[in-house]
């Protein structure tokens, strides 16, 4: 035998130089990672669903989905998002094209407020739109009778239109930013030698516009779909008091009547096995559009686009964006703003009513309003912090080190994705909630834990993105000046990507301190969000302080919002 | 200071196969070039010395130490084998100064900051970026990088340095500049250099030995650049050092004659011995061949030249080209401008007659990539 067949797995490490091998080391850790906060709550949720007492049972599913009230939640889930999606692909689709390829005046500051809707927290959205339209109560509705003199509202916002209307106002960015991204990449001569070639207007935006932007289309409208299939706040704030339910108020309804009780997430487990066999089909569906529709003809290079003349258009048009914009951003702004304000709920906003007690009290006096300030703080921060750092190491595990199974590891990160969290909420309450000789239930740590696994695809979507601008020799290089593995990370790869880390930093923290849906299944009595606050505090019919704390929160976003605009503006700068 | 041996190694990307039981030999500080088309795993064999690339089987040696081998199951990471490489995207750190950057490897091996500072200078000197170092890479032109990354290279190691085609972004002067100035820095130091490139030029001026490859990986020819041009061990190797022009012929009644002529041109040269056939190839360059006007009253004169129809002409500046029929073949003829000015140029359908130097016979002709 030679001598060097017998080295033992030690001293061949010796011989290599080094006692463990970096690489590996990050690919075990990130799949342990990805298992636990991934992998545990789903799998829970299946083992809890069709097995009972360890043994195969699959009654209870079966018992659920033959509810007529289960299946009408799911009916309204199906119709809300596909009207959402469809006029939500619409509106967004024609803005993006009004202000890409139009001759609109003030497009850059139109860009930007267009894009505002999307920093909104939806379900703050709906309260404020609660508070106009509610069908007696609502200020434009009372407004209404009392011009009409008669006793029919002008609008009830407690129906499913309601809700379709409230999701579309903050979910057609989506489309508007993928299209207008498409529309700023595509090589304008396309349109303009098919104009030389005697095409007219219409049929340039039909023959060569429409099919080049088709995949952007596609992108948004999956977002808007998903989003909007699993989106809990908007229904739970218009839908519950008409009896309106959707899969995920129905799964929070069912846990929360059951007051947490082991039966009651049976139940709500069993619905999010149906709502995530949803959005899947839903998934695979736009698979099967967005394959059709591959162009590769989105080019790199950016030129001036022709843009289109809208003459005697412009001002209708103009005004069109504007009253939009008004009734998407300014009224619910203003309503929540100025409800904040008032000395009680119901009368007249008027100055002399207006006073600053309801923000002192959210920030200074009420107890619970202001740990859900401080927790929120500690959660957005920490989850962002951990996630973005782990992402980073996951994607750097998939990116650059490649190793046999980095599939499995993709697709475990981007899962969660696709969970709605309401569901994520409910795999994590029946992984962490003794199941495993650990009890996190009423503490932060559950919710942390939460926002980890939700957030976690974003993460690594960004560092991904980062790490791919690092070309592999950069790391190579330092490795030939006699940097080991763990030296090139630090001295190379981690300062090129750390502005890309600020922005991933960012693009967990803001989210998440605006979450409620996860937040309001995992609470305790001291472990409120803002998101679970507000909501809280206005079921209880305290409109004005749930008012107040959403502005607090709002301006919160728009701070932080800026603060990354800065720190990207600060690195393109460079 | 080192030599570098590879012994039968087999490099994998996957299931593909890039370089398969590849041998090569680098004498203690000496400058050996790989010279192939691309891809042919030049950059491959580089990666297996530098220990960037695993072997899937061989040994590779530098100096008196095993770095890998795939029996004995070595494999002593890239830090620990002290080789310089100058990567083919030169892969000069982006958040460093010229300076930091040449500055790294010395501060890995943990020499003394103001030592360090000193060699750093003066390798920067050597590669005329002494007035740089400040400089962020982003304010650095293409070719500038490439001598940082040349720079850093021969700060990392004493003992080997692999260059990478590291003088493709160069203009032809700075290239030229550069190619001296890296051979000046070998000998000076005495570092071992393995150099890849697929421009035979550059080849040909800096090293002291060639291994010449063909696309499946393998060497077809090692030797010094004048045993190369002297002696090509077969077409491909022929083809690839330089143009050249392939006429089939063939042995009739002991003479030679162009094969593939509709009608029979005697090819007026001693039949080479040894050749397997009686068809084959004669090789020559188009600067080893000389024009003359052919007599006016025709016919292939007794013992008379080879003769063509000329078809195209092109000036190329200092250098006419002409195109030759001879036969169903087409010949590449260039002559040097002063002397075509001098003989008379030729015209387009002009009939002339050729006079090879230096033919060199071969079995078939290879393509070279
Ligand atoms: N990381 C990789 N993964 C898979 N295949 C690779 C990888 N790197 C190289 N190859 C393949 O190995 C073969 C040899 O590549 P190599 O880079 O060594 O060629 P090269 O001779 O350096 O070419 P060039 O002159 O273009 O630089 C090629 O066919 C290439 O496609
Ligand atoms: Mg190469």
């Amino acid at each position: 035998m030679r001598a060097g067949q017998s080295l033992r797995g030690s001293e061949l490490r010796r011989m290599e130089g080094s006692r463990f091998n970096t690489g590996q080391l990050l690919l075990v850790i990130s799949t342990v990672i990805l298992i636990i906060t991934v992998v545990l709550p789903v799998a829970m949720i299946v083992y809890n669903v069709f097995f009972y007492k360890w043994s195969f049972d699959w009654s209870l599913f079966a018992s659920m989905l033959t509810d007529p009230d289960n299946l009408a939640a799911m009916w309204n889930t199906v119709k809300i998002s596909f009207l959402v999606t469809t006029l939500g692909t619409v509106v967004g689709l024609f803005f993006a094209w009004l202000i890409g390829r139009s001759d609109i005046p003030l497009k850059g500051l139109m860009k930007s407020l267009f894009v505002i809707p999307y920093m909104f927290p939806p379900f703050i959205g709906a309260m404020a739109w609660g508070l106009l339209l509610a069908p007696r109560s609502g200020y434009i509705n009372k407004m209404f009778m009392a011009l009409t003199g008669g006793r029919t509202p002008l609008f009830n916002i407690n129906t499913l239109a309601g809700i379709v209307f409230v999701e579309l106002c903050y979910y057609f960015p989506f489309v508007f930013i993928q299209v207008s991204g498409a529309l700023e990449r595509m090589d304008p001569t396309l349109e303009e030698s098919a104009r030389i070639a005697g095409a007219n207007q219409m049929t340039v935006i039909r023959r060569i516009t429409m099919p080049l932007v088709v995949p952007a289309i596609a992108a948004g409208a999956m977002l808007i779909l998903i989003s909007s299939l699993s989106h809990f706040g908007v229904p739970a704030i218009l839908g519950f008091s008409n009896g309106i339910f959707t899969l995920p108020t129905k799964i929070y309804e069912l846990i929360y009547r059951a007051s947490g009780s082991f039966e009651g997430i049976r139940q709500g487990a069993s619905l999010s096995i149906l709502l995530v066999a949803v959005v899947v089909l839903a998934l695979a569906l736009q698979r099967r559009v967005l394959r059709t529709g591959r162009y590769d003809i989105i080019r790199g290079k950016s030129m001036r686009p022709m843009l289109i003349k809208l003459r005697g258009w412009k001002a209708p048009l103009l005004a069109v964006c504007f009253v939009f914009l008004a009734i998407t951003v300014i009224l619910p702004l203003f309503t929540i703003f100025g409800v904040g304000l008032l000395k009680a709920y119901g009368v007249p906003m008027k100055l002399a009513n207006m006073t600053l007690n309801n923000f002192k009290y959210v920030l200074f006096e009420s107890r619970m309003a202001r740990d859900s300030i401080r927790n929120s703080f500690f959660l957005s921060i920490t989850s962002a912090v951990i996630t973005m750092l782990v992402g980073t190491m996951i994607a750097y595990v998939i990116v650059k080190i490649q190793p046999r199974g980095k599939g499995v590891l993709e697709v475990l990160g981007i899962l969660p994705y696709s969970i709605p969290g309401i569901v994520l909420a409910v795999g994590v309450i029946l992984t962490w909630s003794g199941a495993f000789y650990l009890n996190l239930y009423n503490t932060i740590w559950i919710i942390l834990i939460a926002y980890i696994a939700r957030y976690m695809a974003f993460s690594m979507k960004s560092a991904s993105a980062s790490l791919e601008q690092v070309h592999d020799s950069l790391e190579e290089a330092s490795r030939t000046c006699g940097a080991s593995h763990f030296e090139s990370l630090l001295d190379v790869t981690l300062p090129l990507i750390r502005p890309g880390m600020v922005a991933g930093f960012f693009l967990i923290f803001l989210p998440a301190m605006r979450e409620l849906t996860t937040s309001l299944l995992l609470y305790g009595p001291f472990t409120r969000t803002m998101g679970v606050a507000i909501y809280s505090i206005n079921e209880e019919g305290y409109t004005v302080q749930a008012c107040a704390l959403a502005g607090v929160a709002i301006i919160i976003i728009v701070l932080g919002e800026l603060l990354l605009r800065f720190v990207t503006r600060e690195r393109r700068g460079q | 200071m080192a030599e570098v041996r590879l012994d039968r190694i087999t490099v994998q990307y996957g299931k593909k196969t890039a370089i398969g039981d590849f041998s090569l030999h680098v004498r203690d500080g000496e400058c050996l070039t790989l010279l192939g088309p691309s891809p042919c795993g030049k950059t491959t064999v580089l990666r297996a010395i530098a220990g960037l690339a695993k072997l899937a089987g061989g040994d590779v040696t530098i100096g008196s130490r095993v770095v890998a081998s795939k029996d004995r199951r070595i494999f002593i990471p890239p830090e620990k084998r002290n080789v310089g490489v100058v990567f083919q995207d030169y892969a000069v750190w982006p958040h460093m100064t010229v300076e930091a950057n040449v500055l790294y490897p010395l501060k890995k091996r943990k020499v003394p900051r103001e030592e360090a500072k000193e060699q750093v200078s003066d390798v920067l000197r050597q590669v005329r970026m002494a007035d740089y170092a400040a400089r962020m890479p982003f304010q650095l032109s293409g070719g500038q990088q490439q001598r940082v990354a040349l720079a850093r290279a021969l700060v990392a190691s004493q003992d080997v340095v692999l260059l990478d085609e590291p003088l493709t972004n160069l203009d032809a002067n700075l290239r030229e500049e550069m190619r001296f100035e890296i051979k000046r820095l070998q000998n000076e130091t005495g570092v071992t250099v393995i150099y890849v490139t697929h421009d035979q030029d550059i080849a040909l001026v800096i090293s002291d030995r060639i291994a010449v490859m063909d696309k499946t990986g393998s060497v077809r020819q090692l030797g010094t650049p004048e045993e190369l041009s002297r002696n090509p061990v077969d077409s491909f190797v022929y083809r690839f050092l330089g143009l050249s022009n392939f006429i089939a012929v063939e042995i009739v009644d002991g003479e030679m004659h162009v094969r593939d002529g509709s009608e029979r041109i005697p090819f007026p040269y001693p039949v080479p011995s040894g050749m397997g056939s009686t068809s084959f190839y004669a090789a020559c360059r188009p600067m080893d061949i000389a024009l003359a006007r052919a007599a006016t009253d025709g016919g292939a004169g007794a013992g008379g030249a080879l003769r063509g129809l000329v078809t195209r002409v092109i000036y190329l500046g200092n250098i006419y080209e002409y195109r030759v029929q001879v036969g169903d073949s087409e010949i590449r003829v260039q002559q040097d401008s002063y002397e075509a000015f001098r003989n008379g140029t030729f015209r387009e359908g002009d009939a002339c007659t050729l006079s090879i130097k230096n033919i060199r016979y071969y079995e078939d002709v290879e393509e070279v990539s």
